[in-house]
């Protein structure tokens, strides 16, 4: 029941050490299984102790996570996981805590919340599946259905204008955002052990898809076809390529984003953009998240990494600062402190 | 000095009354503080508007404080007061109604001018319209003695005004025979930057205490002698304070950081600003963004193994309702306290009442029972709260904690406990014994899970909202799985009335009529009950602080008595609950929904109408 020495030895993790003996339930062909299996190739590769993982969702069809995996979890409600998540990282700041949400679960229900936790920059990891639909309770529109979109709720069309996750939490004030595809799990699972090694809140965005109720929802970015026009793959002090000869690029017009072709209108290499992750100045971040098809490819990968003081760090810092200066050092030294009279 | 000896008074009840700008606030808590040094026993209550500062001189901007001191035992601030200082004409008014006929008023006289006169509501001087006869008046020109008193100052008028308070708790402490030391050494310490401040506010001080010698507007003043009190080591203490004390207390003792998560709402706030005093204790205080992230921020403290706690008033308990399910269906330790205000919806944000019961016992969808119990003063709120913890770490359930806005405010002497003498708090460890740790195996005694935390290594394991199959805790949709859970989860809170103390019963054992009430009306009730004792009417009080398990004996109390009332201050959500449970009884009601607490007299007279005495 204890926890092992610092320097004892570690066994090896797998991945079969964080699959838990429960039957996943989700639809064949659901996106989830690929991020669930990236998680769990991830999570060995990440230097820390599998009690010492705790996965924290809330409701939805992605929420059911934690019962698939091995490791401590704990599956909440609607929308409030990253509250569940920064009350445990608080509590044990020790612990490497997940946080399992969904398009609606995050950005619905769960928006303040999300946008707070984003906020304080509370060193937890935010994994958001957007599906762009309500699956589990069957087909409703969601905060990123596309304007227009007919589902269930929205027979005439949504009139609604989608949420860009990426650009809510860059305006929370957010210091980490990634994006990935579940149709790609070596990426899945890189981005994942490196959102890890984030000091702060780390948001990924996976585009996953509902095969029941939103089919190919990210199809244009996902699909065969778009695969090498719609990936733009960003990588920190890279030029931003794409193409399938990697013969596209991105470079400045004055203040828009601009695809361009090497070799055309006397375009070299020089004109493209070195991708930055790390500039605290988030212009071309959400110019980046904005990019969608078919004008510019989708920007995958981490696109904002920057370093900023941790809500749980500042907590401690405090506390040591309150240890220092304090007067008392235990509950009987405060009830004598001050004013108080004997009786006699 | 005065020449005459001092009137010798068993208690006295005194109300200060001004603008919510003018300091009453202080000068009560003063004259408080200074009585309690002189080993009277008191109680307090302030009653102040919910806007911060209401347009001055209207009756709505007006903030009160009441104390009562005795030398004999006191159980509430008084229903009406002795002696109100009023600073202006819509102080007067609005506290009127709380003077006995015949008690003293002290009025500031430069304010009765027609503009505030006719602001404050009235049509006419109530000075010279005779509508004070019936009241002894003294009139003090406080804010122009006060400006002639500080004119060598080297203030501005503003400044010199604002010391008019001082002036005031001057006279008071001459009519009182009190020294004025406590408050000299106060005002040293808080101005200590700003030495013409000290000054000011000692000369506004001493002007007072020597004005009220030199116009002997009361023939002689008054002394209150110290009441018999326990000896012991004494501090002055509200109720929300000892709450976060309690809290304090607990997580010391049980050996777990306090996580306090809270969203700002009157009258609870107050816990919030004392907590997060203290992070040289542990305690970690999170300003969550709403309700529902505060109660949620605690349960992921408590579920990573710290002592999780929200608060609020009953608009926000409304909000937490989903996630106290949460704690009932994971089955982890979280206390929420609900500080009870006037409602429905915002209500009376600064007025008290005792509505939410139901809120606590019913508030959640489905079957989701949990721990309730109550203070009853302000100082036993650190016993409760201690008690809530205690009960919520080794029963592994939500425990509601159901304070109120009067005694959140209300302040009292307390006789400091001996830490060491505080009950044990024993964390629900799991034990190997040869069996393979499983998420839902239960202590059986007490029938509560254990307390497993992640970072324990070999006991990973998955919990939440979905219901959860017996023993292992996997999502289980089995009907009859369902069916045990929910009778599992009844059976570990009625469990807990086996770890409770029993009913206490105060006054007669048996007779024709038992008194019932819970929560803050203690202070009126206990009153009432003595005073009606010594009347030669001797009845039963059975107060409740444990309300849900109810104590075991409360059944067998409740047929000893030829007839039960049960007061409270709603429209009778107790007595609902006791005929649910008890329904052998016949039970009459004493309700009272005004924002108001009861006065020892209403008590007494329904209770006389009853018996036809």
């Amino acid at each position: 029941m204890s926890e092992q020495a610092v320097d004892a030895p570690q066994p090896k993790l797998t991945k079969k050490d964080f699959t838990s003996d429960q039957m996943v339930r989700w639809c064949p062909g659901c996106g989830d299984y690929a991020i669930l299996s990236a998680i769990q190739n991830a999570l060995p590769q990440i230097p820390e102790k599998k009690e010492d993982f705790v996965f924290i969702s809330g409701i939805g069809c992605a929420a059911r996570f934690p019962y698939y995996m091995s490791t401590y979890g704990f599956h909440t409600i609607h929308g409030r996981a990253p509250a569940v998540a920064t009350g445990v990282k608080l509590a044990n700041p020790k612990l490497n805590v997940w946080e399992i949400t969904g398009d609606g679960d995050a950005l619905a229900i769960g928006g303040n919340h999300f946008i707070h936790a984003i906020r304080r920059n509370i060193d937890i990891n935010m994994l958001l599946f957007n599906n762009e639909i309500y699956g589990l309770t069957k087909g409703q529109y969601s905060p990123t259905s596309r304007f227009g979109q007919v589902t269930k709720s929205t027979p005439m069309g949504g009139i609604e204008r989608p949420f860009s996750a990426g650009e809510l939490a860059l305006a929370a004030g957010g210091t980490f955002f990634a994006r990935t595809i579940d149709t790609n799990p070596k990426l899945m699972t890189q981005i994942f052990v490196e959102s890890s090694q984030h000091s702060g809140t780390s948001l990924i965005e996976i585009l996953q898809n509902c095969v029941i109720f939103n089919d190919k929802a990210h199809g244009a970015v996902t699909g065969k076809e778009g695969k090498d026009d719609f990936q733009l793959h960003l990588e920190h002090g890279k030029p931003m390529l794409f193409g399938k000869e990697r013969e596209k690029g991105l470079r400045l017009n004055g203040f828009r984003l601009e695809v361009v072709t090497i070799g055309e209108n006397g375009i070299d290499q020089s004109d493209i953009l070195i991708h930055d992750a790390y500039q605290h100045d988030s212009t071309v971040h959400n110019m980046l998240i904005r990019m969608s098809p078919p004008h510019f490819p989708m920007a995958l990968g981490i696109i904002r990494a920057v370093k900023a003081p941790t809500y749980d760090q500042l907590v401690e810092q405090q506390y040591q600062a309150s240890v220092e200066k304090a007067s008392y050092k235990n509950v009987d030294q405060l009830l004598k402190s001050g004013n108080t009279w004997e009786v006699k | 000095m005065s020449k005459t000896s001092p009137v010798e008074l068993d208690k006295v009840v005194i109300r200060f009354a001004g603008d919510s700008g003018d300091g009453m606030q202080l000068t009560g808590s003063q004259f408080t503080y200074t009585s309690a040094m002189l080993g009277n026993d008191l109680a307090t209550f302030p009653d102040f508007p919910a806007e911060i500062r209401a347009p001055q001189g209207t009756v709505e901007g007006v903030s009160g404080f009441q104390v009562q001191i005795g030398k004999v035992d006191i159980y509430t601030p008084g229903d009406r007061a002795d002696v109100l200082i009023a600073m202006n004409p819509a102080a007067l008014r609005s506290n009127i109604d709380w003077v006995r006929k015949g008690g003293n008023i002290i009025i500031d006289t430069d304010y009765f001018e027609d503009r505030n006169i006719k602001k404050a509501g009235y049509e006419t001087n109530p000075l010279e319209d005779g509508s004070l006869d019936d009241y002894k008046i003294i009139e003090a020109p406080i804010t122009s003695l006060t400006k002639t008193a500080l004119k060598d100052i080297d203030l501005d008028n503003k400044s010199i005004v604002r010391c008019k308070n001082m002036f005031a708790l001057g006279m008071m402490y001459w009519l009182f025979d009190r020294s004025r030391n406590e408050t000299v050494k106060f005002l040293e310490s808080k101005f200590r930057k700003y030495p013409v401040l000290i000054e000011a506010n000692k000369k506004a001080l001493d002007a007072g205490f020597n004005y009220a010698i030199t116009i002997r507007a009361i023939a002689s003043n008054y002394k209150i002698p110290p009441a018999k009190i326990e000896p012991g080591l004494y501090r002055h203490i509200s109720g929300n304070q000892a709450t976060a004390w309690g809290l304090l207390a607990a997580a010391e003792k049980v050996g777990k950081k306090l996580f306090y998560g809270s969203y700002p709402i009157t009258p609870a706030s107050d816990i919030l600003h004392e907590l997060s005093k203290y992070k040289n204790l542990g305690v970690i205080t999170l300003q969550a963004e709403d309700e529902i992230a505060a109660v949620c921020s605690a349960i992921g403290a408590s579920y990573a193994g710290q002592l999780g706690v929200t608060a609020s008033a009953g608009p926000g308990i409304a909000l937490k309702g989903e996630a106290i399910g949460l704690a009932i269906m994971a089955e982890i330790p979280l206390i929420v306290i609900d500080v009870q205000r006037g409602g429905p919806s915002t209500g009376l944000p600064t007025k008290t009442e005792q509505a939410d019961l139901n809120l606590a016992l019913y508030g959640r969808n489905s079957d989701s029972p949990c721990i309730v119990i109550a203070p009853s003063t302000p100082a036993n709120c650190f016993q409760y709260i201690f008690e809530a913890a205690r009960l919520t770490v080794e029963h592994m359930t939500p425990v509601i904690f159901l304070s109120d806005g009067y005694l959140a405010n209300g302040s009292e002497p307390w006789k400091l406990p001996n830490i060491n003498d505080l009950p044990p708090i024993q964390v629900q460890q799991f034990k190997e014994n040869g069996q393979e740790y499983q998420p839902y195996l239960r202590d059986p005694d007490k029938k509560s899970r254990y307390w497993v935390i992640p970072g324990m290594a070999g006991y990973e394991h998955r919990i939440g909202g979905l219901e959860k199959q017996d023993v292992t805790g996997n999502v289980s949709y089995d009907p009859e799985n369902h069916q045990k859970m929910i009778d599992i989860r009844a059976d570990k809170v009625k469990t807990v009335a086996n770890f409770i103390p029993e009913q206490k019963i105060i006054g007669a054992k048996s007779g024709e009529l038992l008194l019932v009430g819970w929560g803050s009306t203690f202070g009126s009730m206990l009153s009432a009950v003595k005073e009606l004792e010594k009347e030669g009417h001797p009845i039963g009080l059975v107060h409740i602080n444990y309300l849900n398990p109810l104590p075991k004996n409360l059944e067998a109390i409740l047929g000893d008595y030829k007839q039960i009332l049960v007061g409270e201050l709603n429209s009778g959500q107790l007595v609902g609950y006791l005929r649910q449970i008890y329904p052998q009884y016949k039970y009459q009601q004493l309700n009272k929904v005004q924002g108001l607490p009861f006065t020892i007299t209403e008590i007494k007279d329904k209770i006389k109408s009853i018996l036809n005495i």
